[in-house]
């Protein structure tokens, strides 16, 4: 078994993780132990499944055999096996980009539904009436979409509005024509889009439809697991252009969609004061833990606990209130719009239950560990599963359907403070740690920050008080210690001026250790330049940017100040950095950021070194044929050097 | 009995064994009633495998019997179940063992099992089914990467002896270059890993 302080520099997880031993518990970390040691075949990428010839793998120390039954060598193998990685992070994302534009659209026809059937007209046409599941929030954002996206806004209702805005999103998973999706036509910069369309040509390969514009983005995903087929493509180069192209489809598709979209149904963030840590679970209180990825279902749940005659229950069973705190990024999504305090991140979802003190953890989809129901058999807790297409055995199942979606909603939470008076206070412990954080930064809250424009940013980057941005994302991994690459990164970037944006489990460790603190400005960790920049602007060295799919809000920030600067994005002293990648969605989000022109760092290891040929495209070749590329580096110390001599060389090219 | 030279024995390289443990299947089914993996999944009781892989940080470290020529195993068996071979495999007689451990207590490689359904020890036999039809133990079969090799000692060390004559002259020659190995390449970063998790980096 492991020491505590070698699991995380968190010491909410430290405590638990402890307590946990005592129980008996097995965690993460003792799977990841019982695990070892871990197929190297795997770890290289070298083992191929995709046919019954298999499955083959490929001996990495020169040997036979040197190709698989069908005669793929290791680098169509390693390329084919990371370009479904691609494809499924790219599908998670986008999916859950579906279901909100699906959402927006439901209501839109509900209300205009409900408007034949004679019920109040003006409130129906604005979106805003109470009958309707899901509203129009955000108007003014609604109609900046609208606008980018070559709708005419004169003399039409909300309604009409909102219903043609989902019909473009759902069309750009669908469409069949060659033409680069319209929401990237609507968001990219002509400079970028060019490099986009010419990459396939600088790499040698001129036939490829439209460059690496994603033309559907369920097109693209289908097309990956069509060429990584038996017998289909072989050349790693072509293979992982177009893992580029379908990363793409998420970044300037799914993911924008769910961002924006959910924008316009629960509200733009603007900059709030929260919470974060294990600390935020209340011992008097019904603690509902809301975890997963989609805000459409979780909105809902924290509306519902809103709700005085469920508040009047839990006071009846012997609780003083509701507590809904989040976990990972649906954590993230409601800290973001509603300021409500995040328990943690990824490799705390299990700690949380072991505090036995949560009454139901409340899941939609990915990253939700199968194991958070065996930990919760050991408690009063309950695991409720609430999405149609993730369902975990031995949970409660109470699936969501938005057409109902306060009906259900009240019913999940009533669930979980009728659980209450089974908890038993004898085994409640609640690590007393939690640190507040400004949260909230979106585009629009950045904007108006910094008075309408970002050329407070663009100048002090030229000026030199600030180096660069770095744009931090995603993800815990038991392979590294909890947050602490995060965090050493983090200091390390800060140390040398560099502003931090972030995201995902990013985000919440930082928040976690102060860093969305104003006052974190003033200590060791930060340089002087970015410290006088964020006084000026009264913000923390590190800006909050929400969810992992929320990474398209920091690739909306570089390429507003790619259009200020008239350069591609490749251009901009920024750099990216998944120092605790773990999941198939931070290769998607760590590929669409090199496609986009931001290199892009990697703490974990990707299962790609078993082929020489792929990591020399990985990180050297796409500099080439898109402006960036990744970097590999377990150490976070070197890693930030590195990141910030790519950033001093971007400024070197810029002249400044 | 052959001489000691000519005994062929398992030899193992850790710095070539990745973790797959696809030797620790292969042995496990070649000691199964039905000797096929779908069938030996399912068999009552489930066969077990005689080689262990063991994550020591940055390598993975098989461990089989070594087969010693001068085995305490042997030697401190008050049954005489354990014996030498005409291979020099060092093998059990179940019907001899009394399940009084003392093989396990001695060996230096902690290598004898101990089968409670059955009440007795169990470990590597080098396949002596495959040994008769010429054919390499399955766990050597099973290994893709040279961790595992099966031949005499004279055999082995001629193999090492020639391929560092090889690197030698071209050291000599300037013509020696490393070969890309992603394995190494793997292990170092993974030691990198490690060292920040057991403690503070740098």
């Amino acid at each position: 078994m492991k020491k505590y302080k070698e699991v995380s520099i968190d010491s909410t997880t430290q405590q638990m993780y402890e307590r946990a031993q005592e129980l008996g518990i097995e965690t993460v970390w003792e799977r990841l132990e019982k695990q070892q040691p871990q197929c190297g075949y795997g770890l290289l990428g070298v083992c191929c499944r995709n046919c019954m010839m298999g499955p083959c793998r490929i001996n990495p120390f020169g040997g036979e055999p040197r190709r698989g039954v069908c005669g793929a060598d290791a680098d169509t193998i390693v390329a084919r096996n990371l370009l479904r990685m691609i494809a499924a992070g790219a599908a998670a994302h986008s999916d859950h980009g579906r279901h909100v534009a699906l959402t927006l659209l439901i209501a839109a026809e509900m209300a205009e539904k409900f408007k034949k059937e004679g019920k109040p007209v003006l409130e129906l046409d604005n979106m805003a009436s109470s009958t309707l599941p899901y509203r129009v929030k955000d108007v003014e954002k609604l109609k900046a979409v609208a606008k980018k996206l070559g709708i005419e806004i004169e003399g039409k209702t909300i309604r009409e509005l909102a219903k043609e805005v989902a019909e473009i999103a759902l069309r750009d998973f669908g469409k069949q024509d060659e033409e680069a999706l319209s929401f990237l036509k609507a968001y990219l910069n002509p400079k970028t889009y060019e490099i986009f369309e010419k990459a396939p040509e600088k790499a040698g390969m001129p036939w490829f439809e439209n460059g690496i514009l994603p033309r559907g983005i369920d097109r693209e995903i289908v097309e990956s697991l069509h060429r990584t087929h038996m017998g289909t493509d072989h050349d790693p180069v072509s293979i992982l252009l177009h893992g580029l192209k379908t990363s793409l489809g998420d970044a300037w598709g799914g993911s924008l969609i769910a961002t924006e979209l959910q924008d316009i149904l629960f509200g733009t963030p603007q900059v709030i004061k929260a919470e974060a840590n294990l600390g935020v679970l209340k011992e008097d209180y019904v603690n509902i833990v809301v975890h997963g990825h989609e805000p459409v279902l979780s909105e809902k749940i924290v509306e519902a606990a809103q709700d005085p005659e469920l508040i009047e229950l839990a006071q009846k069973l012997g609780a003083k209130g509701i507590n809904v705190v989040g976990m990972c990024c649906t954590g993230l999504e409601v800290l973001m719009r509603h300021g409500i305090p995040i328990a943690g991140n990824f490799l705390q979802q299990e700690m949380a239950i072991v505090t036995g003190a949560v009454e139901a953890m409340v899941v939609d989809v990915q990253c939700i560990m199968p194991a958070t129901v065996d930990v919760a058999r050991c408690f009063h807790t309950k695991i409720i599963d609430t999405s149609p297409i993730a369902t975990f055995p031995g949970a409660i199942h109470i699936k969501f359907d938005e057409r109902r979606a306060d009906e259900i909603a009240k019913e999940i939470v009533k669930t979980a403070v009728e659980n209450f008076p089974n908890r038993s206070k004898k085994r409640v412990e609640i690590p007393k740690e939690k640190m507040s954080g400004y949260v909230g930064f979106s585009v629009e809250a950045i904007l108006k920050h910094f008075g309408g424009s970002l050329k407070p940013i663009e100048e002090a980057i030229v000026e030199g008080k600030i180096k660069g941005v770095a744009g931090l994302v995603g993800c815990n991994n038991p392979k590294i210690k909890q947050d602490h690459n995060h965090i050493k990164i983090a200091n390390e970037l800060m140390k040398r001026d560099v502003l931090l944006i972030g995201t995902g489990c990013w985000a919440t460790a930082a928040m976690k250790h102060g860093i969305f603190l104003p006052e974190y400005a003033d200590t060791d960790n930060v340089g002087p330049g970015l410290r006088e920049f964020a006084k000026e602007w009264g913000i923390p060295p590190a800006i909050n940017m929400g969810s992992c799919v929320d990474c398209t809000r920091m690739l909306v920030l570089a390429d507003l100040i790619a259009r200020d600067i008239g350069v591609p994005i490749s251009a901009l002293p920024v750099v990216g950095s998944a120092p605790e990648a773990m999941t198939e969605k931070a290769v998607s989000i760590g590929t669409y950021f090199v496609a986009s022109g931001i290199t892009t760092h990697l703490g974990i290891v990707p299962p790609v070194l078993g082929s020489p040929a792929v990591v020399k495209i990985l990180t050297h070749d796409l500099y080439d044929i898109v402006g960036a590329a990744f970097i590999v580096e377990p150490d976070p110390y070197k890693a930030a050097k590195l990141m910030y001599e790519h950033i001093m060389k971007k400024r070197k090219e810029l002249g400044i | 009995m052959t001489s000691l030279n000519a005994k062929p024995t398992i030899f193992i390289n850790p710095a070539k064994c990745i973790g797959c443990k696809h030797c620790e299947i292969a042995c496990a089914v070649e000691h199964s009633q039905s000797k096929d993996l779908f069938s030996a999944i399912f068999e009552e009781p489930l066969p077990l495998p005689r080689i262990h892989i063991l994550p020591m940080g940055a390598y993975n470290v098989p461990m089989n019997c070594r087969h010693c020529n001068d085995a305490p195993c042997v030697e401190v068996c008050p049954t005489g179940a354990l014996y030498h071979d005409d291979d020099g495999a060092v093998m059990i007689t179940p019907e001899k063992c009394i399940g009084c451990k003392m093989c396990a207590i001695v060996c230096p490689f902690g290598i004898p099992e101990f089968d409670a359904l059955n009440g007795v020890m169990f470990k590597c036999d080098m396949c002596p089914d495959r040994r008769a039809e010429g054919r390499p133990p399955a766990c050597v079969e099973a290994c893709k990467t040279g961790a595992l090799q099966f031949g005499t000692i004279d055999e082995i060390v001629a193999n090492v002896r020639k391929e560092t004559a090889e690197k030698i002259i071209k050291l000599k020659e300037g013509e020696y270059e490393e070969e890309y190995n992603g394995w190494d390449l793997f292990r170092s970063m993974n030691a990198e890993i490690i060292r920040i998790n057991e403690g503070e980096s740098k």
